[in-house]
């Protein structure tokens, strides 16, 4: 029975030595790496956070990479088209200008042919008539010693000649 | 670098030994056979080894004792004396080697050994309150226990982030008692309070369960396999227990949510469970340290009791004797971590079921 019956003397040494043993480790040890582990999890934490954060930006970022990338797509796909048509459209009023000098320029081309027509005709006819007349003088300064009818068919002829 | 690392192993290495160098001359090694041997001594020498006493034998290490002993030379025992220390109120304090007892042949200022326990010759009273074997084998358990723990504080305080010696050992085991063993029995807004004393119960516990299991002098006493040590932890947790109760705790004992006649049975038990709780724990870790020790004691002792019989015999025996306590001493090793934590796994869960919230009142029953 001596095994079961706790002894005073080791009683109290026990409880000395534990609760020592428990106050030093308590303050000294305990306290210290229970706040590091807690500190260690709580950046462990914080860091997957973080993370996970970035993480999420960086896709924001990557789409709106992405949105931008079709934006300036579109933005050139239009920005040809629009030069397109406004080529289209300067060679289309080129075009037209060009036509319309070219008729105004056929236009006053036949203007200029007419009036050089109908001034050379003039001319062709005041010098055919000059020499109708110097044919005509000729003719009557042979003639007119002649005869009175051979007159009267110059006469004639100069009326007719003024028809032309 | 490599410089500081050497530095460091050497101071660990320093560290080591140096405790078992305080022991070794704060307690002078005395050989009782160098002294002249009492004629009675001499006789008792010798009627002990005629016979091998396995009970005897068994009990003497378990027990507790005032020298720490090594082993018999010439018939004689070889110990280290510890110190006896003695409280009367008629002599006051007196403090004393044990080596002046004589292993229980000699008496000295009036006192004497009998059955390894000291007795006032005059039959007056006193207090023993000696460093016995089992309180040298706490100090230095303890003395181990507060460098490794205080150097791995010291890494931490440091905050180099790297586990490094004696602290990745520790650090499993914080986190182990930490997450799997306080949080859940006691709950995540309360634990924090009761986290030093639990890790304190269960390194203490270990440390003594593991130096149990040496079996020469800086280990071999049989710490927690005491009553007086286990009764001491227990209480320890009653106190806490008790000093974090709620209304509800003491409502759940005398007003339990059962019929009224049921009270007859229920509140008897109850308040009995109250202090049947820590008793239970007291008496769990006594018997199966206890029990261990003289598992192996037992194996060790049929080496000596074949050897009586025959001499081949004893060789035999020897070679099953060590195998048998090969495996035992694995199994110890085991439960050395296992009562450990079961001890401290109870006292989270009564310190947690210390706080009975409403809630959990239906739940109970």
């Amino acid at each position: 029975m001596d095994l079961v019956k706790p002894e005073l003397g080791l009683i109290i040494w026990a409880t000395v030595v534990f609760l020592i043993l428990l106050f030093i480790l308590g303050k000294y040890a305990w306290k210290p790496i229970l706040n590091a582990l807690n500190e260690r999890e709580k950046k462990i934490t914080d860091s997957l956070e973080l993370a996970d954060l970035t993480r999420r930006e960086m896709e924001n970022i990557k789409a709106d990479n992405e949105k931008m990338l079709k934006e300036a797509s579109i933005e050139r796909d239009k920005i040809l088209k629009e030069a397109k048509e406004m080529r289209d459209a300067i060679v289309a009023t080129a075009k037209k200008s060009a036509d319309e000098e070219g008729r105004r320029m056929i236009a006053s081309a036949k203007d200029s042919i007419e009036k050089e027509k109908s001034a050379a005709m003039a001319e062709l006819k005041n010098l055919s008539a000059t020499i109708g007349v110097e044919i005509a003088e000729k003719i009557l300064r042979k003639k007119l010693e002649s005869n009175p009818e051979q007159d009267a068919l110059i006469a004639d002829y100069i009326n007719h000649l003024n028809l032309n | 670098m490599k410089s500081s690392v050497k530095s460091r192993k050497f101071v660990n290495k320093f560290f080591k030994y140096f405790g078992v160098l305080v022991f070794f001359t704060t307690f002078s090694v005395a050989k009782a056979g160098n002294e002249p041997a009492h004629e009675a001594g001499a006789e008792h020498h010798a009627k002990a080894n005629d016979k091998f006493k396995p009970g005897e034998m068994i009990f003497d290490h378990i027990k507790d004792g005032h020298d720490w002993h090594l082993w018999d030379y010439n018939g004689h025992p070889v110990s280290i004396s510890l110190p006896v220390i003695i409280y009367s109120e008629s002599k006051g304090v007196e403090c004393f080697s044990s080596s002046h007892f004589e292993h229980g042949h000699a008496s000295h200022l009036g006192y004497k050994l009998v059955d390894k326990k000291i007795v006032a010759e005059d039959g007056h009273k006193f207090y023993d309150l000696s460093i016995t074997k089992n309180v040298a084998s706490m100090l230095l358990g303890v003395l181990l226990l507060l460098i490794a723990v205080l150097y791995s504080a010291a890494r931490y305080k440091k905050n180099s982030g790297k586990l490094y010696g004696v602290q990745s050992f520790l650090e499993p085991v914080i986190l182990f008692i930490r997450d799997d063993l306080a949080k859940p029995s006691i709950g995540e807004k309360r634990y924090a309070r009761f986290m030093p004393f639990l890790l304190t119960v269960f390194f203490f516990i270990l440390i003594n369960n593991l130096m149990g299991l040496i079996p020469m002098f800086p280990g071999g006493a049989n710490v927690t396999g005491n009553i007086a040590v286990t009764m001491v932890l227990a209480l320890l947790v009653f106190i806490i227990t008790t000093f974090s109760t709620n209304g509800g705790y003491w409502k759940h004992i005398f007003l339990p949510p059962v019929p009224i006649p049921m009270y007859i049975i229920i509140v008897p038990i109850e308040i009995l469970g109250v202090f049947l709780k820590p008793l239970v724990l007291m008496i769990r870790l006594f018997a199966n340290i206890t029990a261990g020790h003289i598992i192996i004691l037992g194996f060790f002792s049929l080496i000596f009791i074949f050897g009586e019989m025959s001499k081949p015999l004893g060789y035999g025996v020897t070679v099953l004797s060590v195998a048998f306590n090969l495996a035992m001493n694995c199994l110890e090793l085991l439960v050395a971590f296992l009562q450990a934590y079961v001890f401290t796994l109870l006292a989270a869960m009564y310190f947690g079921q210390a706080k009975v919230e409403h809630h959990h009142e239906e739940a109970h029953h």
